[in-house]
């Protein structure tokens, strides 16, 4: 089977617009969580958010964009756009290319302007508003923009989408269908998906506080994170250098419940072990883990309880990165699959913010401090709605 | 990369959830668009679900037991879902409500069932399936990158059983907007007749089919041979990528016994399909199917049942046949065309 190696990286969250930006935050504990601002809903200015803080006419104008897209769209432009910059290709065209992006809102940011008015009238509304509510339109305008044609492809399979679409982009390069994969996810904050959480109960009213014995639930959050990998042809070919290879990578399914994961943790546990034994690592070479940690009750307990079947007393260095971002739904994977080169780039790990108590019934301990260590393999997890459940690990290329 | 069809569930506005009693009817059509005939779900489903879950829903995880019950199986190895539009009903449901209750009191459960991969997971929660589970939600190539990733799957693990399908519902909502941006035919022909309307768009559809792949020929009778996806192609790459697509099965046109198109009814793309595909295969029967399930984002999973069930008794059926060349069917190609961008093509084969 082909090596895949990640030649670059982009990302834009509520922490930054670029990988350099998130990085620092990360590196001196910035929270991007703060009060909804953008967005005509009830809960403006009270509940608590990730948002990115650039508008769509500013996402336009950096993307070469237009300001009318959806803002799904623009933000996974100007994420993508950053890690083919970062990846150094200098020629695009001459490969195989696909790209293959994860939304779970798609255009829905668009379609809550056109439903007020055509609930009144079925021929009200504009139109324009809804022609990329499906979520692979949001793709297919980023391949457009992108000069992407080979392969475009779109996955929803809830919070653990984006690490289901580098899997799929990492499989095509060893199954020799693509040169190079632009992996990754999208989502923008809507009303849809704050009174969709806002409904079963689950958004802390305050900023989140995963693994922590006194959680309340997650913070919505809305951002993109994309990683080009290449082939070892293109890498020989270019002679490029590699961040970092994706060593392991698995999905499976809790099929416990539609919204709520088992209790023991079973499809991440699976999940976490069937990456490992792809990547032939032992439990003990993980170095860091970036976990799913939404801060919500069950998600945590469920998670940190799997972990700790499969790691032991002797668990690695973990944290959530969400208290920084937020939880940005179908794009977390691909944020934290950036995060994770940036531990591996950087030879570091980011501290769980705002973690004060550990869960009686696990005691796990999170990483409190940003820590310069050896990191050698970074695993992320990735666990959705449907009991959908995904876990990658990303290995330093030098190991 | 080779699979060999175990089982097949079909869901669709004809009587298709049958095998033994699969009839062609003048679909259940209001306005624009057909309805899925619908199975009693009970024989499938339990009642305490089938008070909770929607329409989308039912028929997804209906299609997926007849296919596995036809494939001797309780539980898949892994569970493959392409759908174009998703949960488009508990989606319309909550956005609705959203606006009249202004954002208060609101009831998850249409938000719950709203994500595109409720469908995949319904099923997995179903039979148990705690293996691979992924849903591929790109407009009309959902279903053909399902396929891909099937066939990817057993060329990773030969010994699965893989359940992929393709579900994509309509709603009086859709076809209103979809009417909108004149996608659909102004006047409302019967759906039969929309071949010979002469005018632009076509009337939509729906439906659930379901297949289990595996790399053993044993109890199948047909095989997918190749999948491939052309996206926005001119007319020569168009040409080009049917003859590359038939030469990896070491084919060429004249080994083709049925092209079966995907013809909508509109009067344009339909002449179009005549000039790069059907005048291209003048030994080959020809057929048509859009007639038959209206023209939705997975409407290539129905004409991959339909394929499947000619090769199987060996008889193209009456109701789809535009050409018959009068010969044994062995190789069908099914070429598949959602409006202008997205062209699809599968080979299948008799076992």
């Amino acid at each position: 089977m082909n090596q895949v190696f990640v030649i670059g990286a982009g990302v834009i969250s509520a922490i930054g617009n670029s990988y350099s930006e998130c990085l620092s935050s990360l590196m001196h504990c910035r929270s991007g969580i703060a009060a909804l601002t953008t967005l005509d809903s009830i809960h403006k200015g009270k509940l608590p958010v990730g948002e990115v803080k650039l508008s769509n006419e500013a996402l336009a104008e950096a993307t070469g964009g237009n300001p009318a897209l959806t803002r799904t769209a623009l933000l996974g432009l100007h994420a993508a756009q950053e890690a083919v910059k970062d990846s150094k290709l200098p020629d695009l065209g001459a490969w195989r290319v696909g790209l293959l992006s994860a939304t779970t809102v798609g255009g829905m940011d668009k379609t809550e302007m056109f439903f007020p008015a055509f609930m009144q009238d079925s021929k009200a509304g504009k139109l324009k508003n809804v022609v990329h509510h499906a979520c692979g339109s949001t793709t297919e305008i980023m391949a457009g923009y992108l000069g992407v044609k080979d392969f475009i492809t779109t996955i929803n399979t809830a919070c653990s989408s984006s690490v289901n679409a580098i899997m799929m982009g990492a499989r095509m390069i060893r199954h020799n269908l693509l040169d190079i994969a632009i992996a990754g996810g999208t989502d923008a904050l809507t009303r849809f998906t704050i009174n969709g959480f806002n409904s079963l109960m689950i958004l802390d009213d305050e900023p989140c506080k995963p693994f922590d014995a006194n959680r309340k639930g997650l913070n919505l959050g809305e951002g993109a994170g994309y990683l080009v990998l290449a082939s070892e042809r293109v890498i020989g070919n270019l002679q490029l250098n590699p961040k970092a290879i994706i060593s392991g990578y698995a999905n499976t399914n809790d099929a416990y419940h539609q919204t709520a994961s088992s209790p023991e943790g079973n499809g991440s546990y699976a999940a976490m072990k069937n990456a490992l034994a792809m990547a032939d690592l032992k439990s003990s070479d993980i170095d860091y883990i970036n976990l799913h940690g939404t801060g919500t009750k069950n998600n945590d307990l469920s998670e940190g309880t799997a972990v700790k079947r499969l790691f032991g007393e002797q668990y690695p260095r973990l944290s959530s990165t969400k208290a920084y971002t937020g939880h940005t739904l179908g794009a977390s994977g691909g944020v934290e699959a950036v995060f994770s080169v940036m531990a591996i780039d950087n030879q570091c790990v980011f501290p769980n913010l705002r973690f004060k108590t550990a869960m009686p019934e696990l005691g796990v301990q999170p990483q409190m401090e940003m820590q310069k260590t050896n990191v050698n393999h970074v695993m992320s997890n990735s666990f959705g709605f449907g009991g959908n459940c995904a876990s990658i690990i990303l290995s330093s290329f030098k190991s | 990369m080779i699979a060999y069809v175990k089982g097949v569930g079909n869901i669709s506005p004809q009587m298709t959830w049958r095998d033994d009693a699969f009839s062609i009817r003048d679909g259940d059509q209001t306005g624009n668009y057909l309805s899925a005939i619908e199975p009693d779900y009970a024989a499938w489903i339990n009642p305490q679900q089938l008070r909770r879950i929607s329409r989308i829903l039912k028929m997804g995880t209906a299609a997926a037991s007849i296919a596995l019950q036809e494939a001797k199986l309780s539980s898949p190895d892994a569970i493959i879902t392409g759908t174009g539009m998703g949960c488009v009903e508990d989606t319309g449901k909550f956005l609705d409500k959203i606006t009249t209750l202004n954002e208060e009191a609101l009831n998850p459960t249409p938000f719950m069932q709203s994500t595109h991969n409720t469908i995949g997971s319904q099923i997995g929660l179903m039979v148990g399936c705690k293996g691979y589970n992924q849903t591929y939600v790109q407009g009309a190539f959902s279903f053909e990158h399902s396929l891909m990733d099937a066939l990817m799957q057993l060329d990773e693990q030969p010994d699965f059983n893989i359940l992929v399908g393709g579900v994509d519902e309509v709603t009086e909502t859709y076809s209103q907007i979809l009417q909108r941006f004149g996608l659909l035919k102004r006047e409302t022909p019967r759906s039969m007749d929309i071949f010979s309307s002469q005018t632009r768009g076509t009337i939509l559809g729906e439906g659930a089919a379901y297949f289990v792949l595996s790399r053993t020929a044993e109890g199948s009778n047909a095989s997918i041979q190749g999948i491939k996806t052309l996206y926005q192609p001119h007319a020569h790459e168009l040409h080009d990528g049917i003859d590359s697509f038939l030469a990896e099965a070491l084919l060429n046109r004249n080994d083709v016994d049925l092209v079966l198109t995907g013809k909508s009814g509109d009067a344009i793309a339909d002449k179009q399909i005549d000039r790069d595909v059907n005048l291209r295969f003048p030994q080959s029967s020809l057929a048509v199917f859009k007639h038959l399930c209206g023209e939705h984002m997975v409407a290539s999973s129905f004409a991959l049942w339909l394929a499947v069930y000619m090769l199987k008794h060996q008889q193209m059926h009456e109701a789809v046949v535009i050409k018959d060349a009068g010969r044994p069917l062995k190789n069908i190609l099914v070429y598949n065309r959602y409006y202008q961008d997205h062209h699809s093509l599968l080979l299948v084969r008799s076992c």
